[in-house]
């Protein structure tokens, strides 16, 4: 029997968030890719909320888009609303977040990728890796087809051995009743994969003929509108935006889950995967958070071509007759029509320690891994590592180094290293609070983060690199300008500071001091600055945080020079641990299974204690001697 | 860890009375020391491998007069800048010294941490690694033990339970900037500002507790032991001059152990008097017996009370078994009495130290006290330095806690933004976890996760 055979340099199974950014990396870096999905209809698709970004997601996105990735300028064409979130907060924190026209954001993925250069998407479900002597060596498919490749980039977010709940239904089908992926699974196990189950859920969609939005707050987006790319023109974002509602559930919707949490899946002992504590179904809230009489609901469109709502905040697999029955009871959806039920979807996923940082096994060679596979959830945090496969499987067929961001120079980093360091037992989320240098990894300031390593990989064009270096040098420039300028008590001076009721001078000041009281900004002293050049508004709030915040930056800054340090001690991937004696055993275990691949990521480890990295450092010393 | 940074330690062991050496190492030690140092020349102006003279000051008050060495890198054991300053004042000068480093930056070593330093730099040769593998992990291990133990029960819960609050606030914080259409922060720094006033009035307590040392169990510890109504608690209050522990006549007053710090000869003793050992059917009391003899384990001296009215019974000789072991001086109580045991008998059985001693009469107290101080000099009986190493740790984590909780203060009163609170914060809980051990791993997380509830 013959069967179809082609050859690729890459193959990525799933052309979900993490999928799409991976193949377009790989493609684009010149790496012939093939990109394989179960529907030609899923490409890019947002099976839950309709948005991108968020606190600490948006920051993923500004990441992505400074590597030359896809996913910020697919929402800037096709976003209905945008706020930017914490914006009376520090510059730290502040986040974007769009609501996206779902379809249209699809649409536009799916044509960015097939107009591509080196790249074919093709529908098709991948059932077996092939490996050989421990090397991946390509794929096959349902149809017995064969797809040799030299790297593979696992994709398969929430599809394997997929299975969607609620109430006594249960359907083996992928999100939105899509096919799932049956067969990879065992070919993985076969492959001493270790596999994990997680599950997650999402709400009901409502039609909008059915809500009555009079008893809801509406919610509008900001004006003027922030695009998430750094390529985008401000201009081009300015359009007219949809509203968002807010309404709440009450001690009616309560009641009536309690009274039925026996036929959720959830409490019946059905669902065997593991949940996510920071995005519980309503089930969940109105059991663990019993004290709160109400929780915010967010009604949210779906798109510009439909009438479907998303009722965030409401995410269940109770019966169908039970979600009526909720929904109702909340203001505002008293006659609402369910145009699709909310479910429960449990899914398989891997335990990401068997990763190095490279998103690469440790144990096959030239097999890669991203996104909700990886035991992550979240459209942002697939795409972020989707772009990191995919940049690391092109460098690796190209016998390069791999790109290793660290926790010191973004959130891909942070999500990265915490996945393949600590053993996540719930789809991980980011979030600002895991970053421990959070101050310096802002999303303002991600193109001067990264932008140098997109770029040097091959993948930001020199344009938008040659842009951030001129960016760059006006910043700095005109901060060390500022820091030389005094202020006396001019007449004009005391004026203007009394305009935004800020004490009087005494005597003259430094600018710099100005700048940093709290009711005073850079902009607003720019009538006492008269000799200040014209500067775009993306170097002024630069300047301006960096001034303003400058103690809080430097000591950030000296911190991750000793991080730095102990990242740059790298663990020889051979080091037998058993020899290492003086580690206690629980060390030992651990190190033996993670291999961890420096002194830092050692020290991350749960169950390593300081002194067992004293130890280590000081048995790397030896072994680098007597080698 | 930090393996760069400028660390200290006292070098000599603490039994030798007066003098005692403290070692720093590192980029900022001359820095550091000339910070607290006052002699004819700034140290940094002194020339490598000179001693220097002076006095060391804590604020405008001389703390010790000292002699300072000097050692440049790489001219030195670790490599790295080390001066050593040889003081003249005692256990607690020395201990006052190595605070007022810490203040200025330095860091109390971890065990083993010069001679680690020492192999990174390349200083020893290769064939001592092992050792010194052993000895760190060995060492840490120790002291993991030790700082536990150190924690008395009600210690470790006031800092546990500064640790939930610091956590829950930053909790709080992080969960209205992760999920902000949930959470609202108005009003919120005027709020926090007060909460952390009150937990750095409570850290504050801890600091002088520590100081006075109360809390610190420093010095020799000294176990009474004997059968009940023996005379311990007498003998516990003679040695303290006051009435500590109460004293009757019905044997098993004492059921838990009580405590007391009291100075011989310049020696600082940590006396702790237990229940009398006795076979009991009451649970209490075999509470207070079981306690007593886990604590001959770490005792550095036993003082063991005999009842020279009485013969020696199988309740004695069940004691003296169990500390054959220590260093034990035997104490004929109740010399005052019709004596039935004989000094030279006792002698001859235990080959231990015995004194005839009347709690009444005073008989025998100088004796006492000549020979624990000679056996504390002849090096016969000597404390655990590793106690000491842990309390000047645990001191220096609460300082710098109070520190980072006063920077929250300080950035609620400049306005700066909520998120900047939560970086002090959570350093003020990670120097809180140095104390009892504990790793931080997730806690944050799991903490939002669990209080607050959030999202979609």
């Amino acid at each position: 029997m013959s069967v179809v055979e082609e050859t690729y340099d890459v193959v990525v199974i799933g052309a979900g968030h993490a999928g799409c950014e991976a193949a377009l990396a790989s493609a684009r870096m010149g790496q012939n890719t093939i990109c394989f999905t179960v529907s030609m209809d899923s490409v890019a698709l947002m099976p839950c909320n309709p948005n991108i970004g968020g606190s600490s997601k948006g920051h993923l996105v500004r990441e992505l888009d400074a590597l030359g990735g896809q996913m910020g300028i697919n929402i800037d064409h096709t976003f209905i609303q945008s706020k930017m979130l914490n914006s009376s907060k520090g510059p730290a924190v502040h986040s974007l977040r769009a609501q996206a026209d779902k379809s249209a954001y699809s649409l536009r993925m799916r044509k960015t990728m097939q107009d591509t250069d080196n790249l074919t998407l093709r529908q098709a479900e991948v059932t077996e890796l092939i490996v050989n002597d421990g090397k991946v060596c390509g794929v096959k498919t349902l149809s017995g087809a064969i797809y040799h490749s030299k790297a593979v980039i696992i994709c398969t977010g929430t599809y394997l051995r997929a299975r969607c709940l609620y109430g006594d239904v249960i359907e083996h089908t992928g999100p939105n009743g899509l096919k799932a992926a049956n067969h990879l699974t065992s070919s993985l196990t076969a492959n001493n994969v270790e596999m994990n189950r997680f599950k997650t859920g999402t709400p009901a969609r409502i039609d909008s003929r059915s809500i009555d939005y009079s008893k809801m707050e509406i919610q509008l987006g900001d004006t003027p509108v922030v695009p998430f790319s750094f390529s985008t023109n401000p201009d081009d974002v300015q359009i007219e935006q949809v509203p968002c509602y807010l309404t709440y559930t009450n001690e009616k919707t309560h009641e009536i889950i309690r009274a039925n949490l026996d036929r959720s899946p959830m409490y019946s002992g059905v669902i065997e995967g593991t949940g996510p504590r920071y995005c519980p179904s309503i089930e969940d809230k109105v059991v663990r958070f019993s004290d709160k009489n109400r929780h915010q609901l967010f009604v949210e469109p779906e798109g510009l071509n439909t009438n479907e709502m998303y009722i965030g905040g409401m995410s269940s697999s109770m019966p169908e007759d039970v979600q009526y029955a909720m929904y109702h009871t909340v203001p505002g959806l008293e006659n609402c029509k369910i145009v699709r039920n909310a479910y429960a979807i449990e899914y398989d996923c891997i335990n990401a320690t068997q990763l190095k940082a490279s998103l690469e096994f440790k144990n096959i060679d030239g097999l890669f891994a991203a996104g909700q596979f990886n035991g992550s959830s979240g459209y942002e945090e697939a795409a972020a590592q989707g772009i990191v496969a995919g940049i690391n499987a092109a460098l690796k067929l190209q016998n390069r180094e791999p790109m290793i961001l660290d926790r010191s120079n973004s959130y891909i980093g942070v999500l990265i290293d915490d996945l393949v360091t600590k053993e996540t037992k719930e789809p991980y989320r980011m979030m600002t609070s895991r970053a421990e240098y959070r101050l310096l990894l802002r999303q303002d300031n991600a193109d001067i983060r990264l932008s140098k390593i997109g770029y040097e990989v091959g993948l930001l064009s020199k344009e938008r690199y040659d842009h951030v270096v001129e960016k760059e040098r006006l910043i700095n420039e005109e901060v060390a300008r500022v820091k030389e300028i005094n202020i006396g008590a001019r007449k004009e001076v005391q004026a203007l500071l009394e305009s935004y009721g800020s004490i009087p001078l005494s005597n003259g000041i430094k600018l710099v001091d100005l700048i940093r009281r709290p009711e005073l900004d850079y902009d607003k002293l720019a009538p006492i600055d008269p000799d200040r050049p014209e500067l775009s508004a993306e170097v002024r709030e630069e300047v301006n945080i960096y001034i303003k915040y400058e103690g809080y930056l430097t000591r950030q800054e000296k911190q991750v020079k000793q991080f730095k340090k102990l990242e740059l001690k790298l663990i020889p991937e051979d080091l037998d641990y058993d020899d290492v004696s003086s580690l206690r055993i629980e060390a030992r275990q651990k190190l033996t299974k993670l291999r961890p691949a420096n002194i830092g990521q050692a020290s991350r480890i749960s169950g390593v204690s300081p002194a067992d990295i004293s130890v280590l450092l000081v048995y790397l010393e030896t072994y680098k001697k007597k080698k | 860890m930090n393996h760069s940074d400028t660390i200290c330690a006292i070098a000599t062991s603490l039994n030798s009375s007066g003098i005692g050496i403290i070692r720093v190492s590192g980029e900022k030690s001359i820095s550091i020391v000339d910070s607290i140092f006052r002699g004819k020349n700034k140290l940094v102006d002194c020339d490598t491998h000179t001693i220097q003279y002076g006095h060391i000051y804590d604020n405008e008050n001389i703390v010790d007069e000292v002699l300072v060495m000097i050692m440049k890198a790489p001219r030195s054991y670790t490599t790295e800048d080390v001066i050593e300053i040889d003081c003249h004042g005692g256990i607690l000068v020395l201990k006052k010294v190595l605070s007022l480093l810490v203040n200025a930056g330095a860091r109390i070593a971890e065990p083993g941490e010069f001679t680690k330093r020492a192999f990174l730099n390349g200083r020893i040769d290769l064939s001592e690694a092992e050792s010194i593998m052993d000895l760190i992990s060995s060492n840490s291990e120790l002291s993991m033990k030790n700082s536990i133990k150190q924690l008395s029960g009600s210690l470790n819960k006031i800092i546990v339970n500064l640790r939930d609050k610091i956590l829950y606030e930053t909790a709080y914080i992080e969960s209205a900037l992760d999920d902000p259409e949930h959470y609202d922060l108005t009003g919120y720094p005027n709020e926090l500002d007060k909460k952390v006033n009150e937990m750095i009035s409570s850290i504050d307590d801890l600091i002088n507790s520590f100081n006075s040392g109360h809390i610190l169990k420093e010095g020799i510890n000294t176990l009474i032991l004997g059968k009940p109504n023996a005379g311990k608690s007498s003998l516990l209050n003679t040695l303290s001059r006051r009435e500590r522990a109460i004293v009757t006549d019905i044997p098993g007053t004492t059921r838990d152990t009580l405590e007391e710090q009291i100075t011989i000869n310049g020696i600082s003793l940590n006396i702790i008097d237990t229940a009398g050992i006795r076979q009991t059917d009451d649970i209490v009391e075999k509470i207070g017996v079981d306690k007593a003899i886990d604590s001959i384990d770490d005792a550095d001296l036993i003082l063991f009370v005999l009842d020279s009215s009485r013969p020696i019974d199988s309740d004695d000789e069940f004691i003296i078994n169990k500390i054959m072991d220590k260093k034990v001086i035997i104490l004929l109580n109740k010399s005052d009495l019709v004596s039935v045991i004989s000094e030279e008998d006792v002698y001859k059985k235990y080959n231990k130290n015995v004194i005839s001693f009347s709690s009444v009469s005073l008989d025998g107290l100088k004796k006492l006290e000549s020979t624990i101080t000679d056996m504390f000099f002849s090096g016969d009986v000597h404390s655990d330095d590793t106690l000491y190493i842990t309390n000047s740790r645990q001191a220096a984590c609460l300082t710098n806690a109070k520190n980072s909780l006063n920077n929250v203060l300080v950035s609620i009163e400049n306005m700066m933004p909520e998120d900047f609170f939560s970086i002090d914060l959570m350093d003020a809980y990670n120097y809180l976890g140095e104390i009892t051990g504990e790793t931080i791993d997730d806690d944050l997380a799991n903490k939002i996760f669990s209080e607050f509830c959030m999202g979609k």
